[in-house]
């Protein structure tokens, strides 16, 4: 119990630096989200509260930035963010099959994007700007070119594997 | 570093800095631009320097300002992008110019021992032209590389981004000391008007004019936004400019500054660019560290400052006030027009906003001159334009092109045709707000006025070739489920527009189309396009237009025959069981989870078509092979 909560006070020491650091400027908001952001890796609502409130904006400013870019998540993301490509070149060379065998992987319907473990997010990104390498998928910001659906069921496995070694 | 003060100080540098840099003749280049990093480039990296050690030394830029080289030194480095990811990691070994591709760790100690000890090529590790046996020794003999005129790109590849002194080697911020010192403000702006560069980042506004507008508009502070949020699908031109050549950009801006009387700019890059963020940082740092950005820039009293702001993931934020918008830290939405961003823009304030490419010509046409820039192009596009060439096409990667190359140059020529020597369909060019070109029109130049008056435009420069296996009923419903999801949802045609549109389409590719779907997509494509707010609505269309326009036939098939003539489309592709090959052992029958095949034993079996879920079961069990999908 005594280590959750000094968990929430660094964290809520870090949101009280960025706020500083960023001078309380209203047009830092993004910024400051984005560093939020890293810190929980997603944007809990009462901590948006308490961004609006330490800028002195309207909760309600917050909420529509944060809703409205795509890289802002309000639900707890998992340990390790895919990334498909989905864009033309990805597209043209078969991102939806890569797509449907992650999903299959990783037992996600549709809607739900993170697994239960909290391990895996999937998400679908327009472009990465690799496309001499489609189809491309990022697994925490690190590039995979040319993969196969095997391949990346593979990478998966391997992913969720090494977790489970390092828990024993 | 001391700041250098004056031009002839830059230029002293320059010169320092090249004849220390002449004291070595050898040096390996690897690249890590983002697709050779992803190919593992930092692994070859890592070796070539413990093979390099193993019998010389290896020797950068500090050492050779200070002292003699050794005999047996070499220069290692990583660059920015060469654009021909697909071959990545890529090596290049100077003062022969070997060009090595897929290099893997494993090869590093030949390719010291051979092509740095011995002067020797490796031809193993070279390029050979896809369906032939011959190699290509060096980058400049390599077809991909030999149409291109790689002026804005030129550095890429061929420098260590990382590393100011080598830009200002090869002649960087050249360009800005002489606006500063030969030119006043308006001469510069005078410059760009006559080079008549345009915007390369969609609509090909006339960069000299937007220029003059911002200089003219009333107010005191003034801002110049470099906009670096590469949405498109298919595009990574300003990618590899940021990540290959930061200072280039930098410059570009900071003359921009000087020409509007701007004292400060931001960059807005998209998140999904980590790389390109982390090289501008370091080269922002270098350059104020220099002097070459801050106060009193090269000791003249003109003074600038860079911010960097990075995206959030919004494909509208690439609209300019959206983008605007952004960096104020709201929501991205555009805003109505006029007035203008030249009238009112960053905190209300008169603002330039170019994209990368524009920002990146700036050096070069100051340094030059208008003449020798507008010597390049056709009668209304001057100067070059980065293409990023991707699909089914053999080379794919970034290229630079005069202005005017006709497509099938670029396709043919640099790409080397289409993958798997199919046919050629369409090309879609300019992402979501573009369009797709056809087989008719191979032989257009690829300049603004040309792709507008084919019904297409110049987007950013996204390529995406497709061959005969590509439906385009598909791709345009690719497009619009993007441009749907990206709409910002402020204006009711945009948001409401794109939403009828995509769900005409997918009832199309799921064979519910109705031959009336037609007009009614053309009449909201139309409206779409008239009524929009901003510039993402009103191109949204372009791709269903386009589509409509040259393979109305295609459509027409979905709609009238519900067929998908190139075989994409899963709900219109038919399963059949051949009854000549058929035997009858009924192994179909019980693979088949919905029970949609009968027959008799020994008999030809039939599918029941209403009930088959075309899930191909029934294909990878008959040992005959009677069984085939068609479309």
């Amino acid at each position: 119990m005594a280590t959750l909560e000094s968990d929430c006070a660094r964290r809520f020491k870090a949101v009280n630096e960025i706020i500083e650091r960023h001078g309380k400027r209203p047009e830092r908001l993004v910024a400051v989200l984005q560093e939020v952001q890293e810190v929980y890796r997603y944007l809990p609502e009462e901590v948006l509260q308490y961004v609006a409130t330490g800028m002195g904006v309207s909760p309600a400013e917050v909420f529509g930035v944060a809703t409205f870019y795509e890289n802002f998540s309000l639900k707890p993301k998992g340990k390790y963010i895919i990334r498909c490509c989905d864009g033309t070149a990805c597209h043209v060379h078969g991102s939806e099959a890569l797509l449907t065998a992650i999903r299959q992987r990783l037992q996600l319907t549709a809607p739900e994007t993170t697994t239960p473990d909290l391990m895996f997010t999937l998400e679908t990104v327009a472009c990465l700007g690799a496309c001499a390498l489609a189809p491309v998928v990022t697994i925490n910001d690190k590039v995979y070119g040319q993969v196969t659906p095997d391949q990346m069921v593979a990478l998966i496995d391997e992913l969720a594997g090494g977790e489970k070694d390092g828990k024993d | 570093m001391e700041k250098i003060k004056s031009g002839e100080e830059l230029e002293r540098l320059a010169t320092m800095y090249r004849q220390a840099a002449r004291k070595v003749t050898k040096r390996v280049l690897v690249c890590a631009g983002t697709g050779c990093v992803a190919n593992g480039s930092l692994q070859v990296y890592a070796a070539l320097r413990e093979a390099i050690e193993e019998g010389g030394a290896i020797v950068d830029l500090d050492w050779l300002l200070e002292k003699e080289a050794p005999d047996n030194a070499t220069r290692l480095d990583k660059t920015g992008c060469r654009g021909f990811c697909q071959l990545g990691p890529l090596v290049l070994v100077e003062p022969d110019d070997f060009m090595y591709v897929h290099v893997r760790p494993e090869d590093a100690r030949e390719i010291i021992q051979e092509s740095v000890v011995n002067n020797r090529c490796v031809d193993r590790l070279t390029y050979t032209a896809p369906g032939s046996d011959k190699h290509f020794d060096r980058e400049e003999d390599i077809p991909f590389y030999k149409k291109q005129h790689r002026q804005t790109l030129g550095n890429c590849g061929h420098m260590n981004p990382e590393d100011i002194r080598e830009y200002i080697a090869r002649d960087g911020y050249q360009g800005l000391a002489q606006s500063l010192t030969q030119y006043s403000p308006l001469e510069v702006i005078e410059e760009v008007l006559k080079s008549g560069l345009r915007g390369l980042g969609g609509a090909g506004f006339p960069a000299g004019r937007k220029w003059q507008a911002v200089r003219e508009a009333p107010g005191e502070r003034k801002y110049v936004v470099c906009n670096g949020d590469e949405g498109d699908p298919g595009a990574f031109m300003d990618r590899s400019i940021m990540e290959g050549d930061p200072h280039k950009v930098l410059e570009g801006m900071i003359i921009a500054g000087y020409a509007v009387g701007a004292a400060e700019g931001y960059i807005y890059v998209r998140a999904e660019y980590p790389l390109a963020v982390e090289r501008l940082h370091k080269a922002i740092g270098e350059a104020e560290e220099f002097g070459l950005l801050g106060d009193n820039i090269l000791g003249t009293d003109f003074s600038f400052k860079l911010h960097i702001n990075k995206g959030a993931g919004a494909f509208v934020c690439g609209e300019s006030s959206a983008l605007v918008a952004s960096i104020e830290g709201k929501r991205g939405m555009p805003v109505p027009r006029p007035p203008r961003l030249a009238q009112r823009g960053l905190f209300g304030c008169p603002t330039l906003l170019n994209n990368v490419e524009t920002f990146a010509n700036i050096p070069y046409l100051m340094r030059k001159g208008a003449q020798a820039f507008a010597s390049l192009g056709t009668a209304t596009s001057f100067g070059t334009k980065a293409f990023a060439l991707t699909g089914n096409v053999k080379n794919t990667g970034l290229i630079e092109v005069p202005m005017g190359t006709t497509l099938r140059e670029v396709i043919f020529d640099i790409g080397g045709g289409i993958k798997g020597d199919l046919r050629f369909k369409a090309v879609q060019i300019g992402g979501p707000s573009g369009a797709c070109l056809t087989a008719e029109h191979l032989d257009l130049p690829l300049d603004f006025d040309s792709l507008k008056n084919a019904g297409a435009m110049m987007g950013s420069g996204g390529l995406v070739v497709m061959d005969e296996g590509t439906c385009m009923v598909e791709v345009a419903r690719f497009f619009m489920d993007f441009t749907q999801r990206e709409s910002c949802g402020k204006c009711i045609p945009c948001r409401e527009g794109t939403s009828r549109m995509l769900e005409i389409l997918e009832g199309i590719v799921a064979g519910k189309g109705q031959e009336e779907d037609l007009a009614l997509l053309e009449e909201i494509a139309h409206m779409v396009h008239d009524m929009s707010l901003c510039g993402l609505g009103k191109t949204a269309a372009n791709p269903v237009l386009s589509t409509l326009r040259y393979f109305r036939d295609e459509y027409v098939a979905h709609v009238r025959d519900k067929r998908c003539p190139a075989g994409v489309c899963a709900s219109l592709r038919r399963i059949v069981i051949e009854a000549e090959k058929c035997k009858g052992c009924s192994r179909c029958a019980k693979v088949c989870p919905v029970e949609a095949i009968s027959g008799e034993i020994k008999k030809p079996f039939t599918i029941a078509e209403d009930v088959c879920i075309r899930c191909g079961a029934c294909i990878s069990q008959c040992p005959f092979g009677a069984i085939k999908e068609v479309s």
